[in-house]
Formats: C-alpha cells, sequence, structure tokens
C-alpha cells in the first residue's frame, strides 16, 4: 500500500505487485503543488507542559515551568512561558513554542499600536476579556481553516473598569472557558483537583466565600507545581508565577520546589537494576 | 503671489515652464496658514510642540490632537490640513510596524522620515492626487540618540536640532536659535519651559491673526499685524488656543508620551507670566 499523499486515491492496477524498491511505488514523482492536499501543522514540535491559573482576593496568578521540550528530550530550559501584556494583563502558553512566539509578536504589535492611538484617542487600553476574546476568535478561525494555533493559552488579568479579576482558557479547537482555577493539558488531571479543594475550601463550591490570600495563593501554586514534577515527564523543577493585581503584573524570578527522591531507591521495574 | 500659475497650476504632473511645481507650492501655503509646530532637540531628550488654535469653544478640552504616537519611540506633530495628518500619521504606524515585522527592531527615526518621505513624494508625481498640505515633524530617540526630521509636501527632508513648521515658524526659529546657542545645551525640561514660552507668545500674536485672517483676505494681513497687536489685549482671545506637548527623554523611559499635565501648566504658567512682563515692558 502507498501512502504517499500525492497517491492518494490511485489504487495499484491489479496487475501490478507492490515492490518497495520499485521508485514507482516507493517514491513516487511529486504531485505538483496545486495537485497535492493542503496540510497544515499536524504536530507540534517544540512544546512546552501545562500552565495553571488561580483566582485569589484581589487578582490571578498564573504558573509555568521554562522547559521547551522536542519530543521526551528537555531541550531548552530557560524558556518564559509567562508573558505580560500592557499593564493589566498576562498569558501563559503550553503547546507549540514557536506558535506561541508567533503569537507574541502578533499581539505585541496590536498592543503597540492601541498604545500608539491612545496619544490620539485617549481610549482605555485593551482589558484582559478584549485580549481573550481576540484569541478565541483568532483560534476558532484557524482551527476552522485546518492551521490551528498549536497552544492551550491562560489570560489572566485585571479588569481597570469592572475592577475585577479575569481569568480564561482558549486553546487550539478553539474552545473557550472561564474558572477561578484553570490548568491546561496534563495539569487538568493532576493539578486542577488540588487548585478547586484548596480554592473551594475557602470560597465554597459556589466560590461566593472569601477568597484566598495572595501567600496561600502562591503556596497553592507551589504544591501543584511540585506535585506536577513528580508526576509529568515533560516538566521541569524550574518554573515562575505571574502576579496581577490592580496595582499591575510583575512576574517572578524562576524557583525551584524542594523535593524528596529517597523513595526511588526501592522502586523496581525501571531503568538499570541488578536485581 | 508674484507668478500665479497661468495654467501650469492645475495638475501636479506638469512642470511651468521655468521648472516649477506650482500645486506643491500652493500646499505650502496651507502650512504656512496652520498654527505652529515645533520640534526641539535637547542633550537628553526631544520634545514637540503644537499650538492648538481652537475655532470653537464647543469643543472638547483636549481633543483633535495634533501630535500622533507612530511607535513606541517616536512622535510627529503636523502643521496644515488635520485631515492629512490623521492619513499620514496612520502611515507612519504601518511603517513602523511593518520595519519591526522584518527586522523585530525598532525603526530608527531617520528610516521612518525616509519611508514618510517617499510616501509623500509619491503625491507630487500623478495629476490624479494633489500634494500633502502639511509639513511633519518627526521625532524620536533610537540607538543613535534624539533624532529631529522635518518632511516637506515635495517629499523632501531634513533632520534638524530644532524646526518649526505652519504659521509664525520664521519668529519660532529665531527662537529656537537662542535657545539652542545657549552653552552646555539645553536638557528636556528647560526645553518644555523654552518652548512653552514661544509658543504662548506666539498663538498670542497669532490667534486673534487666525480669526482675523478668515474674516478677510491675504493681502490685508500688514493690517492685520496691527489688528492683531489690539487684540492681545482682549482676555478673551487667551483661550482661544491649547498647548499641546510630548516628549521622549529618560523621564518618559525613552517613550513618546505627552508632557506631564503638572509640567506642562507650570510652563504655561512661566509663558503667561514672561509674556505679560513682556508687554508691560512695551
Amino acid at each position: 500500500m502507498n501512502h504517499h499523499p500525492a497517491a492518494w486515491g490511485r489504487p495499484l492496477p491489479a496487475s501490478a505487485s507492490f515492490d518497495m524498491y520499485n521508485p514507482q511505488f516507493s517514491a513516487p514523482k511529486a504531485a505538483p503543488a496545486h495537485q497535492m492536499p493542503v496540510a497544515h501543522t499536524q504536530q507540534p514540535l517544540v512544546t512546552g507542559t501545562s500552565v495553571l491559573g488561580i483566582k485569589f482576593d484581589g487578582g490571578v496568578m498564573l504558573a509555568a515551568d521554562n522547559l521547551a521540550s522536542y519530543g521526551s528530550l528537555a531541550r531548552f530550559k530557560d524558556i518564559e512561558r509567562l508573558h505580560p501584556l500592557g499593564p493589566h494583563t498576562v498569558i501563559a502558553a503550553a503547546g507549540d513554542m514557536s506558535d506561541f512566539q508567533w503569537l507574541k509578536k502578533e499581539l505585541n504589535a496590536i498592543l503597540r499600536e492601541e498604545q500608539a492611538l491612545s496619544l490620539t484617542d485617549s481610549h482605555p487600553s485593551l482589558s484582559p476579556s478584549n485580549i481573550y476574546d481576540f484569541l478565541a476568535n483568532l483560534f476558532y478561525a484557524r482551527r476552522s481553516k485546518m492551521n490551528p494555533v498549536w497552544n492551550a493559552v491562560l489570560v489572566g488579568g485585571w479588569d481597570r473598569v469592572k475592577a475585577e479579576t479575569f481569568l480564561g482558557y482558549v486553546d487550539l479547537l478553539g474552545t473557550t472557558y472561564s474558572a477561578p482555577t484553570l490548568a491546561t493539558g496534563f495539569g487538568a488531571h493532576i493539578a486542577q483537583p488540588l487548585l478547586r479543594e484548596a480554592f473551594e475550601a475557602k470560597a465554597g463550591t459556589d466560590g461566593k466565600g472569601p477568597l484566598m490570600t495572595q501567600q496561600e495563593a502562591t503556596a497553592v501554586l507551589d504544591d501543584c507545581m511540585k506535585v506536577l514534577f513528580y508526576r509529568d515527564a515533560r516538566s521541569m523543577n524550574k518554573y515562575q508565577i505571574a502576579t496581577v493585581t490592580k496595582d499591575g503584573v510583575v512576574i517572578s524570578d524562576s524557583k525551584s520546589s524542594e523535593t524528596q527522591w529517597g523513595f526511588a531507591e526501592d522502586l523496581r521495574g525501571y531503568g538499570a537494576q541488578t536485581q | 503671489m508674484s507668478s500665479i500659475g497661468t495654467g501650469y497650476d492645475l495638475s501636479v504632473s506638469t512642470y511651468s515652464p521655468d521648472g516649477r511645481l506650482f500645486q506643491v507650492e500652493y500646499a505650502n501655503k496651507a502650512v504656512e496658514a496652520a498654527g505652529v509646530a515645533v520640534g526641539l532637540r535637547c542633550t537628553d531628550g526631544i520634545i514637540l510642540g503644537v499650538e492648538r488654535l481652537l475655532h470653537s469653544k464647543l469643543l472638547v478640552k483636549g481633543a483633535n490632537r495634533r501630535i500622533q504616537s507612530v511607535d513606541e519611540h517616536i512622535g510627529m506633530a503636523t502643521a496644515g490640513l488635520l485631515a492629512d495628518g490623521k492619513h499620514l500619521g496612520s502611515r507612519a504606524r504601518d511603517e513602523a510596524a511593518n520595519f519591526r515585522e522584518t527586522y523585530n527592531a525598532p525603526v530608527t527615526v531617520q528610516v521612518l522620515s525616509d519611508r514618510i518621505s517617499g510616501y509623500v513624494q509619491a503625491y507630487t508625481c500623478y495629476g490624479s492626487v494633489r500634494p500633502f498640505g502639511i509639513s511633519t515633524l518627526v521625532a524620536g530617540a533610537d540607538k543613535t540618540g534624539p533624532r529631529l526630521f522635518c518632511i516637506e509636501p515635495s517629499g523632501v527632508f531634513y533632520g534638524y536640532r530644532a524646526c518649526a513648521v505652519g504659521k509664525g515658524r520664521a519668529l519660532a526659529r529665531t527662537e529656537l536659535e537662542k535657545v539652542l546657542a545657549k552653552e552646555g545645551g539645553v536638557s528636556v525640561r528647560e526645553g518644555v519651559m523654552e518652548v512653552a514660552r514661544m509658543l504662548s507668545g506666539l498663538a498670542s500674536y497669532l490667534a486673534p491673526l487666525a480669526i482675523s485672517l478668515s474674516r478677510s483676505t491675504a493681502v490685508e494681513s500688514v493690517k492685520n499685524d496691527v489688528l492683531a497687536i489690539h487684540l492681545v489685549h482682549d482676555d478673551n482671545q487667551d483661550k482661544a488656543f491649547e498647548l499641546e506637548m510630548t516628549w521622549v527623554c529618560e523621564e518618559s523611559g525613552m517613550k513618546h508620551a505627552a508632557v506631564p499635565a503638572d509640567l506642562l501648566a507650570e510652563a504655561e504658567e512661566k509663558a503667561k507670566a514672561a509674556l505679560e512682563e513682556g508687554m508691560e515692558e512695551d
């Protein structure tokens, strides 16, 4: 069977027998470009793993580690996956890092133009929800063209007009949702329950109670990043936390969790062992 | 005007027999009728200032600004047709964004001015269009330091240490020469005071002129000068303009931003005081 796209829909004649050493079958002539099916990104290449977000009293926090993997190889260890946009918004991206770099460039250009126009028009700067809606439209439009922006993005920010926090999720399918705690990818399985548990312990399941303090939010994110480092093979014990309050955006220096690996001594069944 | 076009001024794609483009010269007339715009390169930054003549008391305070931001580090002030200025500003922002997209670096003021001037020049080549009725001051700070350029309706552009365009530019240029002659140069904060002083001085001289000009023809401008000086003493006329100033300096984080309101107010106060003092001497 010849799986090359140029040979799609062209079965071999009944008389022909498949010969992988025959160039006619093994290396079909490339069809002219206009006859080829259009193939956009089919998989991400250099990827970042999950990112987390949580609301606290007076602000919102995002966390992401500094690793960009090339497949299972820990390829780049100093990548910043938290990116500030204007004075009161931060985005955090999981997924394809080159798409994320492109996204940053696009968004920065938009914000720069808005900034330039604000001198003459004196309009309010883009709010976190404006940026989020833009991303949602972009991601949905791109996936509808079968050419997705291969990221899951968290948008966190402080809305100056409404004087409230914002936290939203949008991914490569154009899926959007908002919640007081969010996590992408593997973090949605591992960290989201921990985030919810901590959030609901104070705020209640309806979220109407008091929100956690900034210190408590930092602590639960530290805890989640540690658990993710233990459980997620694509993660790294070096991460940053972005905090957005009405006073603006602060992105922390990279930090690490204290980890215990003593138990690994007794593990059997992985790696080189003599017994 | 010494020589009216005699048929050679109908299209910008036709030279006059002595090699002039009358439409471009008429465009310069549109600039000369507009409120003055000033650019001043200082030791530690650069300033743009315009005197916005207010044609109605119903205008929103601070609206219809004539200084625009082009990029983070570049601003431009126009003198002439405001709508032409807006259009050129939009084009300049596109050029600056295009440069960033291509080279992933901020555009230098010179390169940006070159691109804008090319655009302006194209409007002097075709019979189907009219030249821009504006002179543009492009000011910014890039890797080469603070830079100032002036683009004229013909598309020609020069770099300056200080420049003034619009009505009263000759007066302003004389003042700027004095400012630049100061020993040790002039800082942006001093520059703001100086520009406010010369703009307020010009405006109180020119604002009534603008009003009287609109009632009369340009030929009578000599008479209007006399009229203007009389009108300066009319208290209402002092409110017929707004001062608009932006800068790029350390204090603004090397970004193009409006001069802080308190500093501008202080500069205006000083300018007014100096002006009144000057009048009493007269």
